[in-house]
C-alpha cells in the first residue's frame, strides 16, 4: 500500500485525488515531524531553562525557588565579592583559580599538545603503541582522575614518600594540601586528562600538510625549527582554534575534578565557578546567587562558542 | 611529513647528529610515555597490595604478594555513604542508565541528521545550531530548573502510584538520569549524524526517490546500512561520556540506591570513618574506569574519532 501511495506521490496530477494528496502532504511534512521532537526538546530543556535560570537570579530565592523578581541583587552581590580579596570570598577565590586554571590548562595542553605531536611525526618506531599511551586518560572520568593523583600527590603516600624513601628527604610537595597551590594540582590532573588528546588532534593536523610545501622550504634552506616556526605552526592555525575552543570549554565545566582530586581544597581553595554554583544552590541554600554564577559562566562560553559555531556554520553553504 | 630527520644532516665521523637527534626524541617520548602511565600503574599495583604493604612500601613497587582482596571487597563489602554492600549494585546502576540514554539518544542523532542532511527545510541551519550550542553549555545553567522539574514529576509519580498502581518511571532516579543525558545528548549525536551524512552522496536518496521509497524506507535501506562508523563512533563517544558524568549523577542520584558508579566511587573514596583502605579505594576506582578503558583498547580508533568530530565541526 505504500507503494501505491508514493508512486503517487510523484505524479504530477497527483493533487487531483484528495485520498492520496493527504498521504502525500503528510509524506512531505515527516521530516520535520520526526526532527520536531528533538528540536522542542532543546528548545524546552537549553533555552528555556536557561531563561528560567536567568529568571531565578532576579529574585530571593534561598533553599526553594522564589518567583517574585526583586531585582539584580544576587549580581550586586557577586560584584561586590569580585573585589572582595583580604580575605578572599568564595567568589573571588572561584574567579581567580578559574583565571589562573584556564590560562594554565589551556597553554599548557596545547604547548605539550603540539610538542608532543611534533615529536612522534619524526618517523617515529613504535608510534602505534605511543599514541594511545598518550590519549587513554582521556577515556577515564575526572573523578578517577582526580582518585588517581590525589594518590599521587597525597604527601605521606605518594610521589614525596616515594622520593624521600629513595633517600631524596629534603623533597617537598605538599600542594594538594596547600590552600596557596591548591589549584596548579589541579592543572597538573587535567592537562595529563587531556594533553594527549589535544597531541592527537595536532598530529592530524600535521599529517593534513602538504609534504611538497616542506620539501620547498627544505631545498631554500630552511632549518627545522624554521620550518616549524615559520611554517608549520601557521599552517596549523585552525587546529590551535578547534584545540582551544575545545580546552576552553572543558575548563569552564570543569567541576568533578576539583571534588575528586581536592574535595574542594582547604577551606574551598581549589573551588571553580562551577563548583561556586553547585556549592551556592545546593549547599549553602542561595540559589539565586548560584544562578547568577550560572548565568556568568553561560555567558563567559557563549562569548566564546557563538562567534566559532557563527564562522563554523557559515563557511560552507552546501 | 618528518623533517628532523633529513639525510642532509647525517654527518660523518663518531656519533652522528642524527642519531644524537633520535637519541634525544625517542628520550622524550618515553619519558612522557611513563608521565601518563604513572597514575594508572600506581593505582593498579595498590590495588592488588595489601594495607601493611602500602604503609611500608614503595608506592611504585609491585605487590610482594599480590592478592584480589581489595578488588572482592570494592566489589562486594565496602561502605558508600551508610551502606555497606560494596559497588556492584551502583555498578549496575550505571549500566542500567548507560544503556538506554545512549540507544535512544544514538538513534535520535541518527534521525536528526538524516533529516538535517537529505530532508533540508528553510532554517535547517539555525535548527542546527541551536541545537550544536546545546553541546556547550556549561550544564549549570540547566541544573536547578531541570531538578524543580524532576521533582515536580516525581510527586506526579507519587500520586499516579496511589491512583494506578503504577508510577510509569516518574520519580525514579535512573529514569530521569537516561531521560537528562538523552536531552543533553542529543546535540553530540546529531552533529555527529549530520556531519556523516553531510557527505553521503544525496543522488542515492534522490534515485530511492525516484523509485518510490518513503522517508523511512531510505531510512533503514539506504542510510542505516551504511552508518556502521558513525553508529560505532556515536556509541562509543556517548558511552564515555555519560558513564564518566558526575554533575548530574550528584545532582539528580546524589544519594540513595540508584547513584551511578561515578557517585558512588567518590562517596568511597571521601568516606572518612574508619582507617581509609587505599587498595580497596584504589581497586574501586579501577572498576569504575575498566568499562571505558575496555571500550577504548577494543575500539580506540573510533573513540579517538568520535572526539576530533566532537572537536572540529563542519
Amino acid at each position: 500500500m505504500t507503494t501505491v501511495a508514493t508512486q503517487i506521490k510523484l505524479t504530477p496530477e497527483h493533487n487531483a485525488r484528495p485520498g492520496a494528496s493527504m498521504r502525500s502532504r503528510l509524506q512531505d511534512a515527516l521530516p520535520k515531524i520526526v526532527l520536531a521532537p528533538s528540536f522542542a526538546i532543546t528548545v524546552v530543556f537549553v533555552y528555556g531553562f536557561i531563561l528560567w535560570t536567568v529568571y531565578l537570579s532576579f529574585t530571593n530565592s534561598k533553599t526553594f525557588p522564589s518567583y517574585a523578581i526583586t531585582g539584580p541583587r544576587a549580581y550586586q552581590r557577586l560584584w561586590r565579592w569580585t573585589f572582595e580579596s583580604d580575605p578572599p570570598s568564595s567568589w573571588y577565590t572561584s574567579i581567580t583559580n578559574m583565571g589562573i586554571f584556564g590560562f594554565l590548562y589551556i597553554s599548557i595542553c596545547l604547548a605539550l599538545g603540539l610538542f608532543l605531536a611534533i615529536l612522534l611525526d619524526q618517523k617515529i618506531r613504535g608510534e602505534g603503541v605511543l599514541r594511545p599511551i598518550y590519549l587513554y586518560p582521556m577515556a577515564l572520568s575526572f573523578i578517577v582522575t582526580g582518585v588517581a593523583w590525589k594518590w599521587f600527590l597525597d604527601p605521606g603516600l605518594g610521589l614525596e614518600q616515594t622520593l624521600h624513601q629513595w633517600g631524596w628527604t629534603s623533597f617537598h610537595f605538599d600542594w594538594i594540601k596547600n590552600k596557596d597551590f591548591v589549584i596548579y594540582t589541579v592543572v597538573i590532573a587535567g592537562v595529563w586528562q587531556a594533553s594527549g588528546f589535544i597531541m592527537a588532534m595536532f598530529l592530524a593536523g600535521l599529517r593534513g600538510i602538504d609534504g611538497e610545501i616542506m620539501k620547498a622550504a627544505q631545498i631554500d634552506g630552511a632549518t627545522t625549527f624554521q620550518l616549524y616556526r615559520r611554517i608549520v605552526i601557521p599552517l596549523l592555525r585552525p587546529v590551535f582554534l578547534s584545540a582551544f575552543i575545545v580546552l576552553a570549554h572543558l575548563a569552564i565545566k570543569s567541576y568533578d575534578l576539583v571534588v575528586a582530586l581536592t574535595s574542594g581544597g582547604p577551606g574551598g581553595s581549589a573551588w571553580l565557578p562551577s563548583n561556586f554554583m553547585y556549592e551556592y544552590t545546593f549547599k549553602r541554600n542561595e540559589m539565586a546567587v548560584g544562578s547568577a554564577s550560572a548565568v556568568i559562566m553561560l555567558m563567559t562560553i557563549t562569548a566564546i562558542i557563538v562567534p566559532y559555531l557563527y564562522s563554523e556554520l557559515r563557511e560552507r553553504p552546501r | 611529513m618528518s623533517v628532523i630527520a633529513t639525510p642532509a644532516r647525517q654527518s660523518t665521523g663518531g656519533i652522528s647528529a642524527r642519531t644524537v637527534n633520535r637519541i634525544v626524541i625517542y628520550g622524550l617520548l618515553a619519558l612522557f610515555a611513563l608521565f601518563y602511565l604513572m597514575p594508572l600503574f600506581v593505582m593498579l599495583v595498590t590495588s592488588f597490595k595489601t594495607m601493611d604493604e602500602i604503609q611500608n612500601g614503595n608506592m611504585l613497587a609491585l605487590p610482594q604478594a599480590p592478592t584480589f582482596e581489595p578488588w572482592l571487597k570494592a566489589w562486594g563489602e565496602t561502605c558508600v555513604g551508610l551502606t555497606c554492600a560494596g559497588i556492584k549494585g551502583y555498578f549496575w546502576n550505571s549500566i542500567k542508565m548507560v544503556v538506554p540514554a545512549v540507544l535512544i539518544s544514538t538513534l535520535l542523532g541518527a534521525l536528526n541528521g538524516y533529516v538535517l542532511t537529505k530532508w533540508r527545510f528553510r532554517g535547517h541551519t539555525l535548527v542546527f545550531g541551536l541545537m550544536l550550542f546545546a553541546c556547550f553549555i556549561p550544564f549549570q545553567s540547566v541544573l536547578l530548573p531541570m531538578a524543580t522539574i524532576l521533582g515536580s514529576l516525581g510527586r506526579f509519580g507519587v500520586t499516579l502510584r496511589n491512583a494506578t498502581g503504577f508510577s510509569f518511571g516518574l520519580g525514579n532516579p535512573t529514569v530521569n538520569l537516561v531521560f537528562v543525558h538523552v536531552v543533553y545528548g542529543l546535540g553530540f549525536t546529531t552533529l555527529f549524524f549530520r556531519n556523516y551524512y553531510e557527505a553521503f552522496p544525496t543522488e542515492l536518496v534522490k534515485a530511492a526517490q525516484v523509485d518510490g521509497a518513503s522517508f523511512f524506507q531510505i531510512f533503514r535501506r539506504i542510510m542505516l546500512p551504511n552508518s556502521m562508523p558513525i553508529f560505532v563512533v556515536t556509541v562509543i563517544y556517548q558511552f564515555t561520556n555519560i558513564w564518566n558524568d558526575f554533575l548530574f549523577a550528584s545532582a539528580y542520584a546524589g544519594t540513595g540506591d540508584a547513584m551511578p558508579m561515578t557517585v558512588a566511587l567518590n562517596n568511597v573514596v571521601n568516606t572518612s570513618t574508619g582507617v581509609v583502605e587505599y587498595n580497596v579505594n584504589m581497586a574501586a576506582a579501577m572498576i569504575a574506569a575498566l568499562p571505558t578503558l575496555l571500550v577504548y583498547v577494543v575500539a580506540g580508533r573510533y573513540f579517538v574519532r568520535g572526539l576530533m568530530a566532537g572537536a572540529v565541526k563542519g
